[in-house]
This record gives C-alpha cells, structure tokens and sequence, in this order.
C-alpha cells in the first residue's frame, strides 16, 4: 500500500501528506493488512485531513470499507481548535453493541434442553424485518426513553438497579436532546423498541471454552464451561433515521461552514455550531435508545431464563462500537478533553479508569467482541500498553492507545452477494446443527449472508489487537444457540 | 415493470430495457438503476432496494402510497427517494415492487405499490438502515441512458 510504513508487527503507519494534518496509525498483522480493502487506508488518510484532529487517524485490526470513516476507525477531535463532529463517523446505526450476561449454568444443563430453548428464545426476541416490539411508546414515554436510556428501561420494569453499573455511562448518556430528533425517527422507533432487528444481530447462548487470563476471568465472573448471553444490536429504526438525516444536513451544510469534503460522506459539522450542538443531542438520545433497547431485550431473555431454568441473567457488561463521546485524554504529556469517534470500534479502559464501576476498576474494562454464528466471540479486557523507552531514558511507562479502543468484531471478508453466491441458509443452519450450534432465523437468505465463511478469522483480529497492545484476550467463547433476525 | 415516464426526453432513448442490479460492497450492498431517464433509474434503483431485502417478483402491489422528494442536486434526490422507501417499508410494515416516478426539476412525485410484509412469505433477509452516499452517482452515458447508484447500509 502506498506510504504505509511498518512500525512493528502490529502496528502501521501512513506519514501525513497533502491535506492530512495527522499521520495513519492502522493496528494489524501483516496478514490482515494484506486483506484489508484498500478502502480502509484511503477512508484513514480521508478522516486525518479533517479540522481539529488530534493524534493519529486510527484503523483497528478488523477495519475494513465504511462511509466516510472506516468502520473500525477512531478519531479525536478539539473543540477549541476547530474540531469537527461527524455522523459518518459515528455510523447509521447509532450505539450499536454488545452485552454479556451470565447465565449461571454449566453447559450440560443447557445441552439438556437445547432445542426448548432454542424455541422459547426465538418465540420470545421479536427479531427479524417486520417484527414488532413488546411495547409501543407514545411520544412522551418515547422522549423519556431518549433522556433515559436503560436506566428509563429500570424505571419501566426491564431489569434492576444493578444492571446500570455494567453499562457504559451507567446506563444513561447524559446531553441528549430528544428535540433534535426528527419526527420521522420518533415514528420510526415506535413499534421497535425491544427488538433485535437483522443483518448481523443476534442474541447468542455461548459456551466459555477458554481462559486466557485467569485473574480477569475471575474479576469478570468468567469459567471454564460456563454459558452465557450474548445480545448484539443498536438502536433501530430511531439510531438509523438520525443517522440519515444528519447526514443529509451536514453534508448540504459543509461549505457554509468552510469544509472542504474529500467525500461526501465525511460530512461533518464544527463541534461548536448550531449543527454540530444538534447532532450530539440527537446522537446521544440514539444512544439511550440503543441501551434501553438492549435493556428491554435483556428482559424477554430473562424472562425465558427464568421459566425453563428458574434461574437468573446478571449482567456482565454492555459496550457500544458506534459512538461519539467526550472523553478526557493525555495527549503529549496533557490531559485534553476531546470527542472521541469510534466507527466500529470498543471503548477499551485499562486498569485505574474512574468512569470503571468500582469493582471493575483494578482489573479494566470487559471488551465484548462479537463473532460469527459458527466460530467464536472473545471477551477482552482493557489495556495500558507497555511503551518501552531506550537505555538511559529512564523507565518504561504505560498509556493507552488509540484513546482507549479496540477493534469490535470479524468484519466481513465477502459481500452478502458473494456469501449467497457461495451458500444456502437452509444447508448452513443444517452444518451449523451438526456442530451442535442450533440457528434460528426467520430468513433463510439472511442466514447465507451471515455464514461464518462470510467474516474474516476473529481470532487472528484479537491476537492482533492483544499483541498490538489494545486489550488482551480473557475468554473464548462459542455458541451453542444462535437467534438471528 | 410500471415506470411510465413523461420527463424522459424521447429522441435519445436508448432501445435498449431498462433493469437494476446490485453491486459489491464488502460489508453492505450496492443498489443500482438504470433508465431511459432519471425517473426510470429511480425506479429501477428502487426495485434494486426491493430485492436487498427479498424477491420483488414475491411483492404484491396491493397497497398504493404516494412518494415526495424535493431537492435539485440529482444525487442527493437519489438517497432522498431511497430514505424516503426505506422510512415508509419501516413504519408501514411494507415492502414495494412497482414505482411510478415523475421527477420535474428537482421534484420527484411517485405513486408505489407493494403490501405488509409477510415473513413467511416474503423471507425478508435483512432490513436496510439507510442509502448512504458512499459510490452515490446519477450518469448519463453517451447513449442516453441514466444510471442511478448507491450503496446502502444493511
């Protein structure tokens, strides 16, 4: 790839050129450099030429094509120096993450009852295009919803108190402002909350077949054997339509506001304009829909749990990948508070960080990576990298990269038209059955989109990440039961 | 398929039919439309949208509603009458097969026909989020046919 220099085996670099005011930092194995679309690079090199950047232009090691940013890139922005918020990179589907929960069973006692829960799990997850959700807001609970979050889910019955420590912001993204949300997301949220949607959301009923790091394993409740829940999705319809009509009015706006766009979709507005104010409102109000909408799904879950078990979900932690938020960072030896865009990317805080619950805070933040239906999702922890210094320049010292992120999943290695080219959904979910994974899905086509042969080796992506120095790896987990929409 | 259009200048159509199709993008999809006229690669794109999510021949055109876009730059009319499918298919319940388009000087009037969707019937795939103005492009070649072409997000 033209101008990209290798740091070390993880780590590449593109020096900034032309209009980049900062250089490419992509975090990757030479493998997965080799496969990555050369869309990524030219994505990276794109967002580095934007206003008020800070740092580097960053690319996880599952990056590939997005709109306007890679997904799997982050990017820091200044206010005070002209930072720029943009809705590209933040993505359409605003918040969209993971949770964990566990399940307190061992994997025998779910092989017992596999296929009943199998059933009751699709019966009880509305999922898939069309599907309706287990309550429909008016507009004034709707704009509670938005100011709320999961902790509004709490208050309408949907989990406990408890819940929201393991939730990033605690459940709650403070500076949302549901009157910079359109109409048309409002309406179109309306029947969608509490359910999963399509594509690559899931919820998952994993097995724990391998630790990695016994003493985070134990901070984080993790065993050998253990099984648990896995819920992958966003904020709906509502997150979507934010995302289109931003994008839209940032794109018409750029100029007005003296942004020379490389692309279109890098749209973006100054963090400091009547715009940029706006879309952080509506953004973070997309958030609280996404936490409260796994909030509500976390509920049907427990719910089915506790009619064919008896037993309980406790939640392991939730992260978002698709997010804006203003964070406080050391850049260069100073602390700066910057708004930090993770397209496609996990919030990843090492050991001592203050916004950690407390009985997280020694041990990092659970990074939640999602898989494929067939292969494996990892649990990681957040990490400070070691940065080692020269003889004679005194001892090595710790920091976080890339503003405390990882990557946040596989990423596709074949477009969905190639996938269904390549496989039937029907013969997938049979291969699937035969590993011992039962697949659930209302839409045989959208299982051989979603075949794992479609994603690129999760595994090679979170040694990367772990040996770039990222996070490092806890849990391996694989799926027994797998809810697709 | 339905797409009369009165817009469509006469003397350079192509024989040619018009059709859609869809193109690679590695974690998403690309629509596109192609037609004697902006309007009919309008149409066709949004077949295109139509079969993103399943068999457009499987869609019934029961149901009619009434489509209005306006904006002059061609290109962001395109993801405008996209978003605006994408915003009906979601809170009516709805998938489409027939657009009648008419596009006057960055008007865009449509009729559009479909029914609830069925998922037993219909098997939707994959719900679509957004048109997206990644590869987003509205061409004329020298033959005079218009192509209409973006990659939407699923």
């Amino acid at each position: 790839m033209t101008g990209l220099t290798k740091v070390s085996n993880n780590e590449w670099r593109i020096a900034p050129h032309g209009a980049m005011r900062v250089p490419v930092i992509v975090y990757a194995s030479e493998a997965l450099i080799r496969d990555m679309d050369n869309k990524v690079l030219e994505q990276a090199a794109n967002v580095a030429t934007l206003p008020g950047i800070v740092g580097a232009s960053y690319a996880m090691p599952d990056a590939h094509w997005g709109y306007g940013f890679p997904i799997g890139g982050v990017a820091a922005f200044d206010a005070d120096e002209g930072g720029v918020v943009s809705g590209g990179g933040v993505g359409f589907d605003i918040s969209c993450g993971v949770r964990a929960l566990h399940t307190g069973l061992d994997r025998a006692a779910v092989a017992a009852v596999q296929q009943e829960l199998a059933d009751a799990l699709y019966y009880g997850i509305p999922a898939g295009v069309g599907s309706t959700g287990p309550i429909q807001l008016e507009r004034r609970a709707l704009d509670a919803m938005l100011t709320g979050g999961a902790a509004w889910a709490v208050r309408e019955g949907y989990g406990r108190p408890g819940d929201l420590d393991r939730i990033e912001e605690r459940g709650c993204m403070a500076g949302a402002d549901p009157q910079q949300v359109s109409e048309h997301a409002k309406k179109r949220q309306q029947q969608e909350m509490g359910t999963l949607g399509s594509g690559n959301h899931y919820l998952e009923v994993q097995v724990v077949t391998e630790i990695y790091d016994p003493a985070a394993a134990n901070a984080f409740g993790l065993g050998r054997g253990d099984v648990m829940v896995s819920i992958h999705c966003g904020s709906r319809g509502l997150g979507h339509q934010i995302g289109t009509d931003y994008l839209k009015r940032m794109a018409v706006a750029a100029s007005k506001h003296s942004i020379a766009l490389r692309d279109r979709e890098l749209a973006c507005a100054p963090i400091n304009s009547a715009l940029g104010q706006a879309y952080l409102g509506a953004m973070r109000a997309g958030i609280n829909c996404a936490l409260a909408n796994r909030q509500i799904l976390t509920h049907l879950a427990r719910r089915v749990f506790a009619e064919l078990f008896g037993t309980d979900l406790t939640l392991l932690y939730d992260v978002s990948h698709n997010t804006c938020k203003l964070e406080e960072h050391v850049v260069d030896g100073r602390a700066r508070r910057l708004y930090v865009h993770r397209k496609g990317a996990t919030r990843a805080f090492g050991p001592g960080h203050p916004d950690l619950p407390s009985d997280l805070r020694a041990t990092g933040q659970p990074v939640l990576i999602g898989g494929t239906m067939g292969t494996a999702s990892y649990i990681l922890v957040g990490n400070l990298a070691m940065c080692g210094h020269g003889p004679g320049e005194g001892p090595a010292e710790t920091r976080e990269l890339a503003f405390a992120s990882a990557c946040h999943g596989a990423g596709r290695a074949l477009s969905r038209r190639a996938a269904t080219k390549r496989w039937h959904g029907r013969a997938v979910q049979d291969e699937l059955a035969s590993l011992g994974i039962l697949v659930r899905s209302p839409s045989a086509r959208g299982l051989a989109e979603e075949a794992p042969g479609a994603y690129k080796d999760v595994t090679e992506v979170v040694v990367a990440a772990e040996q770039a120095g990222l996070a490092r790896r806890v849990a391996r987990l694989e799926p027994l039961i797998c809810i697709k929409g | 398929m339905n797409v009369p259009d009165p817009t469509a200048p006469g003397d350079d159509r192509s024989p040619s039919a018009p059709g859609w199709r869809h193109f690679e993008h590695r974690a998403d999809i690309g629509v596109e439309g192609v037609g004697r006229s902006p309007a009919e690669a309008f149409a066709q794109a949004a077949l295109a949208l139509t079969a993103v999510i399943c068999d457009p021949a499987a869609v019934q055109p029961l149901v009619e509603l009434d489509v209005e876009c306006d904006e002059l730059d061609l290109e962001l009319l395109l993801t405008d009458w996209l978003n605006a499918l994408i915003y009906l298919m979601a809170t009516e319940r709805m998938l489409f097969s027939q657009f009648d388009v008419r596009i006057d000087d960055g008007r865009l009037r449509a009729r559009v026909r479909g029914e609830p969707v069925d998922p037993r019937r219909h098997r939707p795939a994959v719900e679509v989020k957004g048109a997206t103005y990644t590869e987003l492009s509205v061409t004329r070649d020298a033959g005079g046919h218009w192509t209409a072409r973006c990659v939407v997000d699923v």
